[in-house]
């Protein structure tokens, strides 16, 4: 039997997407038997050029976590791209940004100024900044090109699925790999979780009327482990996030930051969240609107944790 | 005449690595160069966020030691809040962490680590893997090494949320306790653990210091490095993963530096190359003398062997007596031979172990009181833990509200740039000689390079288990006139 | 001659009330600047935020909401969902480097054709002043040039 070819590979992640592919514990050795790993640069022997030397279309599914901020990132999602029959995004960053993309607030320049120069331990008098090419007394050192911007794969790439979470969960892996091995393919386009939100796996008390006059921060409070975050004035992004993650940080009594991503049918998952806050607050006088939501901080960098680069304006403008 | 040798991709560790090296007119190794590709940017987007939050965005700095940034934020937020949490928020913190520690040390031994020495450093690439280990200590006992990093990402996860990417500190405390069923469960792995780790140090005294080549090896000149050390340690100056002063001896073993981690400030500086997006942390005291090693050199190392270096022992028994045996064997402190890492990762696996299981005993442990609500207004604050890759800080600094005006981060294996960099210089000059390269080589250079395990070794190592490598030699007009690869 | 910045404005006026006072001003005949592009909604509460962030990002210089005053709306409550919303949405694109008085909310009633024009003839203003917004190129020249 010809056995799947599957590549999986990291664009500007953090790895835990692959100890996501590893809690399988002992289902990776199924897989490992039915299929062939034909890439995988963390794990076995891996050349670019192999990938190179491929034919269009012959890696039979592709698993691509990360988000593209680099030069080198952006090259291998679109030669990956071109040799994967199916491209997955797999995990937040590849589907929206992921955290990495909350660097959108800034530039390559604010993030190079900050790291390379007015870091309180970095002593740098010299100014030096990492080069694209750098001349050494003994030859030339190429470094990828950091973009401005942070992009989701599939702003780079057209993709057929998506695995959302930070990372995945492993019961929905799972349900990938079943899906791909079996070639019971959903629709393509499709999210591989829930097509409800967050709050319909919840299993907090939640009332019929919801009327907040104030807004907590979490260092303030110690939240009450049956009600609902949102009715204690927590900021929870349960309303406007996809469900299907076991609603795990919740159980831990912690609100959800949406790592899962928009709700089904929602474009902008900060807009979607912000409406949400918004029918929370128990008034009618605009001053007293304005007070409440004052204790709301950040709203970009807590509305779209894990989505910038996918949102409808999708960076800050500096 | 070769000029220049290119690895790239390294794979198998953290990011994107290359290794470039230039050899000079007779085709002996003039410098080598360890780039690191990679930036994200953390300690500029994480300016103007809720600092409170910082301790569930930190660890997606790495999915595969999340749980040190986890420790390392909380406590900067505690430190940041000027509050202190209570007892039994400390303990569950400190039993959170020694599960991970049995995750990581573990994984890193059997799957990269294991490979070098359980099958040998000279065995058949194709054998040389999780697998090639698995056939020689037989598959009950490969089950039982992924039953129990299982037991070790379970515990984690009842405790944090989830064992990649916790979500569970907050200053003054974390988000919940633990039931009474739950320690009960917790007790009963951890028991199991420390059998393991037993075990585990069994399997390395069996094929390691049972076999002269493999002394051989660890003591040789082509892996030494005198290094100053640094580590964090409790009070008796024993390792403490989780909680203690920052503690620095030179390359004789003599304490240079004791600090507190609020101080780091006043002893490590970063210096910057254009040819790589890592920064290099060095000691300020002796000063940045450039990539070479040695008591004026302010290059230091971290991590396991560091952290035994440093430490005048250990707080668990087991552990304790196991590093009585190592320093015999190596006579004396400190040891300079960069692959003892691997010994003293398994001491520390079996320290990891003992202190799971201790902690869960403890009376305190399913205690009510896991939060202290902060009182005083936030300015800044460090945290700093021992990651199993090395000493980790985060520094804070809010406004009135609590929003991160600034930050600053010196991330475990980032202490370690400098010395990965003279490691390999060492090897490849040590083995690459009138330009012949050969598969022994790419061997080589890869021992030098894992014995740090630069933070991937963990999911890298799952099928075949060499680094793959592709060596490509071009000569001075830039023709490729040779490729080595291996499977 | 120098080009002079027109502001792209467009404004989702609620069909009970705040329309009725545009379409009111047009059959008077009063004089008002042409830059706005209305956008009938049943009512401003059905204004989700999205909308809004679409308009900037789709080119709209200046944005404005107009509803029923408050206890007037033909739903009942339907525009104090739009009240709630608005400071949040005046934050966060004050965060995203889009000046708040961008957005304007206005209560109009059926009857007010007058405030119809001045509302947009001083939002036309305050918006020309600030500048052109450009989204697509502002943000398209930091990303997709790069990708390109």
């Amino acid at each position: 039997m010809n056995r799947l070819k599957l590549g999986l590979y990291w664009a500007a992640s953090c790895g835990g997407c692959e100890i996501a592919v590893l809690d399988l514990d002992e289902k990776v050795l199924d897989i490992a038997e039915a299929a062939e790993i034909v890439f995988w640069p963390v794990a076995l022997d891996f050349k670019y050029r192999d990938v190179e030397t491929m034919a269009d279309g012959s890696i039979d599914v592709c698993l691509f976590n990360g988000a593209i901020r680099n030069s080198e990132q952006e090259h291998i999602a679109r030669l990956l791209r071109a040799k994967s029959k199916v491209l997955v995004a797999f995990g937040s960053c590849a589907c929206f940004g992921g955290i990495p993309g909350l660097a959108n607030v800034a530039n390559r320049q604010q993030v190079f100024d900050r790291v390379y120069l007015s870091g309180p331990s970095t002593a740098n008098q010299d100014g030096t900044m990492p080069r694209t090419v750098s001349q050494m007394p003994e030859g030339e050192l190429i470094l990828p090109e950091f973009y401005d911007t942070v992009s989701s794969l599939n702003q780079v790439v057209p993709v057929e699925y998506y695995l959302p979470g930070c990372p995945p969960p492993t019961d929905l892996i799972w349900r990938a790999v079943e899906a791909i091995v079996s070639g019971q393919l959903p629709p393509p386009g499709s999210v591989i979780a829930s097509d409800k939100t967050l709050c319909d796996e919840c299993k907090r008390e939640r009332s019929q009327e919801k009327s907040v006059k104030e807004f907590k921060r979490l260092w303030q409070v110690v939240p009450d482990v049956t009600k609902c975050f949102l009715e204690q004035g927590l900021i929870c992004h349960g309303p406007a996030t996809r469900g299907g993650c076991g609603a795990k940080c919740i159980e831990a009594n912690i609100p959800c930051r949406g790592c899962f991503g928009p709700a089904p049918e929602a474009r902008d998952q900060g807009g979607k969240l912000l409406g949400a806050i918004a029918s929370l607050i128990d008034s009618h006088d605009p001053k007293e609107t304005a007070r409440i939501v004052d204790q709301i901080p950040d709203r970009l960098g807590t509305f779209y944790r894990f989505v910038l680069p996918t949102s409808m304006l999708r960076r800050a403008r500096l | 005449m070769t000029r220049k040798i290119t690895i790239d991709p390294i794979t198998r560790l953290e990011g994107h690595g290359k290794i470039d090296i230039f050899l000079d007119e007779s085709g002996n190794v003039e410098n080598a160069y360890l780039q690191v590709p990679e930036l994200r940017g953390f300690e500029r987007f994480c300016e103007g966020r809720p600092v409170e939050e910082l301790p569930r965005i930190t660890p997606k700095i790495c999915g595969v030691c999340p749980a040190a940034h986890h420790m390392a934020s909380s406590k900067a937020v505690d430190a940041v809040f000027h509050v202190e949490p209570p007892s039994a928020a400390k303990k569950l913190r400190e039993l959170y962490y020694a599960a991970h520690y049995v995750h990581s040390h573990s994984a890193h031994f059997y799957a990269l680590a294991g490979p070098d020495f359980v099958v040998g450093p000279q065995a058949d690439p194709k054998e040389r893997n999780i697998l090639g280990v698995i056939s020689k200590v037989g598959l009950e006992v490969g089950k039982e090494v992924i039953k129990h990093r299982a037991y070790a990402q379970q515990i984690q996860a009842t405790l944090a949320g989830q064992a990649t990417h916790p979500v569970w500190g907050l200053p003054g405390g974390v988000s919940k306790g633990l039931s009474e069923e739950e320690r009960r469960e917790i007790e009963e792995k951890a028991r199991s653990c420390v059998e393991f780790a037993k075990f585990t140090l069994k399997v390395f005294d069996d094929f390691v210091l049972q076999n002269k080549a493999y002394l051989d090896l660890i003591l040789g000149e082509v892996y030494r490095m005198t290094s100053y050390y640094m580590a964090v340690v409790d009070t008796y100056n024993r390792v403490n993963f989780y909680d203690g002063d920052i503690r620095v001896v030179d390359p004789e073993g003599t304490e240079v530096a004791r600090f507190k981690p609020a101080d780091y400030l006043h002893y490590i500086g970063e210096h910057v190359e254009p040819w790589t997006y890592l920064k290099f942390p060095y000691l300020k005291s002796i000063g940045w003398k450039g990539l070479v090693d040695g008591k004026d050199s302010g290059v230091y190392r971290v991590a396991p062997l560091a952290r035994l270096n440093v430490a005048d022992g250990m707080a668990t028994p087991l552990a304790q007596e196991a590093y009585e045996q190592m320093f015999r064997t190596l006579s004396g402190k400190p040891v300079h031979a960069t692959l003892a890492n691997h010994w003293a990762r398994v001491i520390e696996l079996v320290y990891a172990a003992e202190r799971l299981l201790e902690l869960s005993q403890d009376p305190e442990i399913t205690g009510d009181q896991v939060r202290t609500l902060p009182t005083e207004i936030p300015t800044d604050g460090v945290g700093a833990v021992e990651a199993p890759r090395g000493t980790l800080f985060h520094h804070y600094w809010t406004d009135e509200k609590g929003l991160v005006t600034r930050l600053n981060l010196i991330v475990a294996t980032g202490n370690n740039k400098a010395a990965l960099c003279l490691s390999i210089k060492r090897a490849a000059q040590a083995l690459i000689k009138g330009g012949q390269v050969s598969e022994g080589v790419l061997n080589m250079v890869e021992i030098a390079f894992r014995a740090y395990d630069p933070c991937f070794g963990c999911a890298t190592h799952f099928l075949p288990g060499q680094m793959p490598l592709l060596v490509r030699i071009y000569d001075e007009s830039g023709t490729l006139i040779r490729e080595i690869g291996r499977e | 001659m120098s080009e002079r910045f027109e502001p792209q404005l467009i404004g989702f006026f609620c069909r009970w009330c705040s329309y009725q006072g545009a379409d009111l001003a047009g059959t008077s005949r009063i004089k008002y600047p042409p830059n706005l592009v209305p956008i009938r909604v049943m009512c401003s509460g059905r204004v989700d935020p999205t909308f809004i962030l679409k308009a900037f990002r789709e080119g709209a210089d200046g944005v404005l909401v107009a509803g029923c005053h408050p206890g007037d709306c033909h739903y009942g409550e339907g525009n104090y969902n739009m009240m709630k919303r608005y400071p949040l949405l005046a934050g966060l694109l004050s965060e995203f480097g889009i000046e708040p008085e961008r957005l304007r909310l206005e209560w109009i009633s059926a009857s007010e054709s007058e405030k119809v024009a001045a509302v947009v003839r001083e939002l036309t203003e305050t918006v020309r002043r600030l500048g052109p917004l450009n989204w697509r190129s502002t943000v398209v020249s930091l990303v997709e040039g790069r990708l390109a």
